[in-house]
């Protein structure tokens, strides 16, 4: 008898991906489906959408969700997390979101320890307005509004956010994890598994940055693209947990 | 029955929503509303509520945002420039159709402006403030036990009509004190279906949202809000009216101003000036129906403000040119008296009055 082996994850809509070839967004957003799917907790969660090429995450999720402002998911997702504590809430997000126009309600969300997941999706560019620069753009990084490269002098360093947050008592758990091949990808799951289970026990804030291919705005072809995050990005943007709360292995 | 305490107006409007079943509130502190966020820091423990005081007024109106997403009464409260920074998360409550409850007591502006009292937040508050086509359900109240009323009242129409209410109020009524009596209310909160608090066995998801791609779906969403919002106008307009009938003059003010107006009326009568006055209490749907009947009757009106002429313009647009409409205001935090009214209504009576 033949056996299914893989399928749909029940929080994955049967819905077409808007996401341009070779992103890495259809891969964030299956493992996230599957971890939700898999820790069984659907019929109680509740994601934020954001601004950016994700602003649509809340047509794909099959589960409740909510389409916040620009940068103001941590915010929206404190306001649903005190309201409905029993719930489990994450928010999705990209660089421009949560690194620029929403570094504030980031920063405050995990200060104060909300019990709320954070999936950011860190690609070094802002894909949704057509490839400009973000906080996360790497130094000589060429995009719309660094056309001659991005220059420390007037555009400052790319900021590393998970280790940012990781000095914060609020943030219970902090990984940085990337999906350009298959090790990776087990590891990036590994990593939203342990943050859902960390608010899922009741500890404060959790956040895994996954870094993300642009193909389209970095001007290269998806391949090229894998390879310019694993010979650029990773250097800069190291991964690994930053992190978690004792008791919790690395 | 409840008996009368003496409060003050910040404080009555924290208790207030607690009366009406609030129990989510999100503030930063602005001078001169903070006493109603430390009202809540105070009370919300006490009734098992969540108050919590956000990063910024940015951070707190999408904190309400997402709480009443999930179908809570929510609160939130600010004075003018915070007010300003709300704007954004106002116009996505609008546009997601989410009950709410906002309050500004009004300080002088532009800017950082002054902590005295001011009304010139009457353009944002009625006509938007954020962008796009959109409106709040304004309520002016002028007096504490107004403020409680108004207060209960507020919640229940964001819940009947899914909008945001704003409670504009300013920095006197904010700081005064009267006796006050909250009633038992007999409101059953409302189900609502649509909230998106965690599936819990429903088939579908529920999506709490304002983006609409497509502009076809863009303009039958804003038709529908048009619809509603010609309800409110139909259905919420409120009014007080004093010596409108036989009025030669007719002043019109909202909020603390009205008393002062009122002050003003009383002192013209007795020297046998015909004076009226119409206090707006819903100020966006703007009661225009009786300044379309004494424009008949009336020879002119004088609307006094705490700003430079704001809502005069839709004394203006009710009037429809029919009579005089003047103006008399302060600004900056300057409070006019009752005497330099009377002067005004003697003025307004000499030129237009047609005496």
């Amino acid at each position: 008898m033949a056996e299914k082996l893989f399928s749909r994850p029940q929080s994955l809509k049967d819905v077409a991906f808007h996401y341009c070839p070779g992103c890495h967004h259809g891969i964030i957003h299956r493992l996230v489906a599957e971890v939700i799917d898999e820790l069984d907790v659907r019929d109680k969660t509740i994601g934020v959408a954001p601004v950016g090429c994700s602003v649509l995450a809340y047509e794909y999720f099959n589960c409740d969700m909510f389409e916040a402002a620009h940068g103001r998911a941590p915010a929206v997702a404190t306001g649903i997390k005190r309201s409905q504590p029993d719930t489990v809430v994450f928010t999705y997000q990209g660089d421009g979101d949560l690194a620029a126009i929403g570094c504030a309600e980031i920063v405050h969300a995990a200060a104060r320890g909300e019990k709320i997941t954070t999936i950011f999706v860190n690609n070094a560019i802002y894909g949704m307005t057509g490839g400009q620069m973000a906080p996360t753009s790497l130094i000589e990084q060429v995009t719309n509004t660094s056309p001659y490269g991005r220059n420390a002098d007037s555009a400052g360093m790319p900021i590393r956010m998970s280790e940012m947050l990781a000095t914060l008592d609020g943030a219970s758990f902090i990984a940085r994890v990337a999906v350009n091949n298959p090790a990776n990808m087990a590891k990036a799951k590994a990593a939203i598994k342990k943050a859902f289970e960390i608010q899922i026990n009741g500890h404060g804030f959790s956040m895994v940055e996954i870094l993300s291919t642009c193909p389209t705005n970095w001007g290269m072809s998806p391949l090229e693209a894998a390879a310019w995050l694993e010979q650029k990005m990773i250097p800069y943007y190291p991964l690994g947990q930053f992190k978690a709360p004792e008791g919790v292995a690395k | 029955m409840a008996e009368k305490i003496l409060m003050k107006g910040n404080e009555a409007i924290g208790e207030a929503a607690i009366v009406a079943g609030c129990r989510r509130y999100f503030g930063y502190p602005i001078t001169p509303q903070t006493e109603l966020t430390e009202y809540m820091a105070k009370r919300m423990p006490q009734v098992g509520g969540v108050f919590l005081q956000a990063e910024s007024e940015v951070a707190a109106i999408n904190m309400v945002y997402g709480a009443a997403g999930t179908g809570v009464r929510v609160m939130t409260s600010s004075s003018s420039p915070g007010i300003s920074l709300k704007q954004e998360g106002i116009s996505y409550i609008a546009g997601a159709e989410l009950p709410c409850v906002i309050v500004n007591i009004m300080r002088g502006g532009p800017g950082l402006g002054g902590i005295q009292p001011g009304q010139a937040d009457y353009f944002q508050a009625t006509k938007g403030g954020g962008h796009g086509d959109y409106r709040n359900i304004v309520l002016a109240p002028n007096s504490v036990q107004e403020i409680v009323d108004m207060t209960i009242q507020a919640f229940d129409l964001a819940d009947q009509y899914r909008n945001p209410v704003m409670l504009l109020g300013d920095g006197a009524l904010g700081q005064m004190m009267e006796p006050v009596e909250f009633k038992a209310t007999d409101t059953v909160p409302s189900i609502k279906a649509w909230a998106a608090n965690g599936m819990r066995g429903r088939t579908q998801p529920n999506i709490i949202n304002s983006l609409h791609l497509q502009p076809e779906k863009l303009e039958q969403h804003n038709i529908h809000l048009q619809q509603k919002y010609a309800a409110i106008q139909k259905n919420e307009t409120r009014w007080e009216e004093l010596y409108t009938e036989d009025a030669d003059l007719i002043l019109v003010a909202y909020g603390i101003t009205s008393r002062i107006a009122r002050s003003a009326m009383e002192k013209a009568r007795s020297e046998s000036y015909k004076v009226g006055l119409i206090r707006p209490q819903t100020l966006w749907p703007f009661p225009a129906a009786p300044f379309a009947k004494y424009a008949k009757t009336a020879k002119a009106f004088l609307a006094v403000e705490l700003s430079a002429g704001q809502m005069v313009e839709d004394v203006r647009l009710a009037v429809n040119g029919v009579r005089p409409v003047a103006f008399y205001g302060r600004t900056g935090g300057m409070i006019p008296s009752p005497k330099a009214v009377y002067e005004q209504i003697v003025k307004t009576l000499k030129e237009r009055g047609g005496n």
